[in-house]
């Protein structure tokens, strides 16, 4: 089936959804640290390389799948901790200028690390496999994991909200994502709060983790890396100062690229890439402050 | 221009001659880590020459030196050898070739047209669209040169471009960026960007357009950095992965650890860092000191600048020099810079 004159066929616009779950659940990671720390995480990728590489292992090691998974888990949470711990925290005080060249380092280093210590080959990671298996809807073959990549995109972000709009910690970290000082200030202890985030979006990297190397079984050093490059821009597109418009921003990118991915035809696919940044500047352009943003951008005071 | 302004210009164009001099006196092998690290000079340079004066940074920068590096190469590679790599070439392309001054120029040429074309609608932003706008136009230039063939070689590799940087063009190349770098630095337009960089809001008060400096220094750093890639397809056979996300990294890197914030700083960084990763290379290959070897597995090297680069930024974000100027009075005593200077 197609819609119209586009030809673009409903298995690309579900394989697209799917895509953008993934890169939405991926915003949300970035989006919540940098709502309490102004920080914007270069090497948030390179958690998923890690988590992936905790995959691979288990599957090398045949471990149960279940071992696999929670291995996975800690090791992402363990690296995330680490790195609060080693590099933003010693960091907060410094301008976004200084914290963004800073978290490029730390995605440098720790891919040269997984280079160094992996090689450049690659391992597989196939304990999932199955999941690649497609089902047929109607005329649609839809892959399991597209499914279950967007159930669980969906089951995480309600499980967020439910954190952020009904537990004492989700008003703490909205509040101290609103003004970290005035927070502090009214008596929330802002160590809490970041661990929270840290830990969160640590938890969202690992479920990503789990997805992506069902869809993508070859673990290499640059696992991810174009992914975080791409997500990040559709945080910025979409408005970093909100934890939603950076969700959607990160839906969104991942979605347009799905289609735009289909509707391009084959010769030309392989300038997807100059297509998607090239609209992610014009949106930029026109809309600074994202695209999905609320009124005007906050007014400079001296 | 002052004298007190000349003896900083005196640091970097010292450390140059010195590393050129040093070159010339080294074996074959070791000369090429020499040629290297004055490339690197150049290009870091020129990405200085933006992101130190604005205080924006920029991931797009090696865009410019890529572009550069494409003008360059496909200009100067024999007409007889073009089909080989590149025979999908434009026709005008395909049936002239020019010398290596031309090239050079011509490469600088279309990095400041490319800039200033990139930077008049990617100046209006700040912050970090602009950093993300910076990385967009990396991808779509590495995008587009690797795979629109009638412009270049695309995936393949610039072989048989003449390898005309030796040590004598390196060494000149990064005296010439160094100089401009300088010469706009302290011009008006140069201290006008300075003083937004320091506050951007107290400079719009005094009439400063921070558009119109900042694309002016864009645009600047555009030209130097198609110079430099110029320089760079000369000295090696590149591809469009040589000028992507690691060049960008260390680059940023060799600007970081020497101190963003000084043309000194640049030039500091780009060559100390240069030298551990030439000392780094060697050793990956099996080096001998003192009677005790030292063989360190393939790709250490990133590990360790990675590494380092953080290690600064955390303990010392002013980089290895502060972001100072050089000044010839540290040499003799030390005392606390009043806070004009650090700004300086």
């Amino acid at each position: 089936m197609t819609l119209g004159l586009l030809s673009i066929s409903w298995q690309v616009i579900v394989d697209s959804i799917g895509l953008g779950a993934v890169y939405a659940l991926m915003a949300v990671g970035i989006g919540l640290v940098f709502g309490v720390l102004r920080l914007v995480n270069f090497a948030y990728g390179q958690l998923v390389m890690a988590g992936a590489y905790a995959l691979a292992f288990a599957s090398q090691w045949d471990l149960p799948l279940v071992v696999g998974i929670a291995f996975c888990f800690a090791v992402v949470i363990a690296l995330s901790l680490l790195m609060d711990l080693v590099i933003f925290r010693p960091l907060r005080a410094q301008s976004p200028a200084v914290m963004l060249v800073a978290t490029f380092a730390v995605a440098f280093l720790l891919q040269s690390i997984a280079l160094l210590a992996f090689g450049p080959l690659g391992k597989s990671a196939s304990s999932l496999g199955y999941l690649n298996r497609p089902v047929t809807v109607g005329d649609v073959d839809i892959r399991k994991i597209t499914i279950v990549a967007i159930i669980v995109a969906g089951v995480c972000l309600l499980l967020l909200v439910l954190l952020l709009e009904r537990t004492t910690m989700g008003l703490h970290m909205r509040a101290a994502a609103m003004d970290f000082r005035t927070a502090r200030l009214l008596g929330v202890r802002a160590d809490r709060v970041i661990g929270s985030a840290v830990l969160i979006s640590a938890l969202l990297a690992a479920t990503v983790s789990v997805i992506l190397t069902v869809q993508n079984p070859l673990v290499t050093p640059d696992f991810a890396l174009r992914d975080t490059i791409v997500v990040l821009a559709g945080v910025v597109v979409g408005g970093m100062n909100r934890l939603l418009t950076a969700t959607m921003g990160g839906f969104a990118i991942g979605f347009v690229s799905g289609i735009l991915g289909g509707a391009l035809p084959s010769d030309q696919s392989q300038y997807l890439p100059s297509l998607l940044f090239g609209l992610v500047i014009l949106v930029l352009l026109i809309r600074p402050n994202g695209l999905f943003a609320r009124g005007p951008g906050p007014v400079e005071r001296v | 221009m002052s004298g007190r302004h000349l003896t900083q210009l005196a640091g970097p164009v010292g450390l140059v001659v010195i590393a050129a001099l040093l070159g010339s006196v080294a074996s074959n092998s070791t000369e090429i880590y020499f040629i290297n690290a004055l490339v690197a000079v150049s290009i870091v340079v020129a990405i200085y020459v933006f992101v130190g004066n604005s205080g924006v940074v920029s991931f797009g920068h090696i865009s410019f030196v890529a572009v550069g590096a494409w003008t360059a190469g496909v200009l100067s590679v024999p007409v007889s050898e073009k089909p080989a790599i590149m025979q999908y070439l434009f026709p005008v392309l395909r049936d002239n070739t020019v010398g290596n001054v031309p090239s050079l120029l011509t490469a600088a040429a279309v990095g400041g047209v490319y800039a200033l074309l990139v930077g008049l609608p990617l100046m209006r932003l700040s912050g970090l669209a602009a950093g993300i706008a910076t990385f967009g136009v990396l991808e779509i230039t590495h995008n587009l040169l690797r795979y629109y063939e009638k412009v270049g070689p695309g995936t393949n590799t610039f072989s048989s471009v003449p390898e005309t940087t030796d040590l004598l063009q390196a060494a000149i190349g990064a005296l010439l960026v160094i100089g401009v770098a300088f010469g706009y630095q302290s011009s008006r337009f140069g201290r006008l960007l300075r003083a937004s960089r320091e506050d951007p809001a107290a400079a719009r008060a005094v009439g400063v357009s921070v558009y119109q400096q900042r694309l002016i220094a864009f645009t600047l750093s555009g030209v130097l950095a198609g110079f430099a890639g110029g320089l760079y397809v000369h000295l090696l056979p590149i591809n469009s992965e040589t000028v992507y996300l690691d060049l960008t990294f260390i680059t940023l890197a060799m600007l970081v650890i020497g101190g963003m914030s000084s043309l000194w700083g640049a030039v500091v960084g780009a060559l100390a860092v240069s030298g551990l990763d030439s000392l780094l290379a060697e050793a990956e290959n099996g080096l001998t000191i003192g009677g005790l070897t030292v063989d360190l597995p393939a790709g250490t090297r990133l590990v360790i600048v990675g590494a380092l680069m953080a290690l600064i930024l955390i303990l010392r974000p002013g980089g290895i020099t502060g972001g100072r100027e050089f000044r010839l009075d540290h040499l003799r005593r030390s005392r606390p810079p009043t806070p004009e200077e650090s700004n300086s």
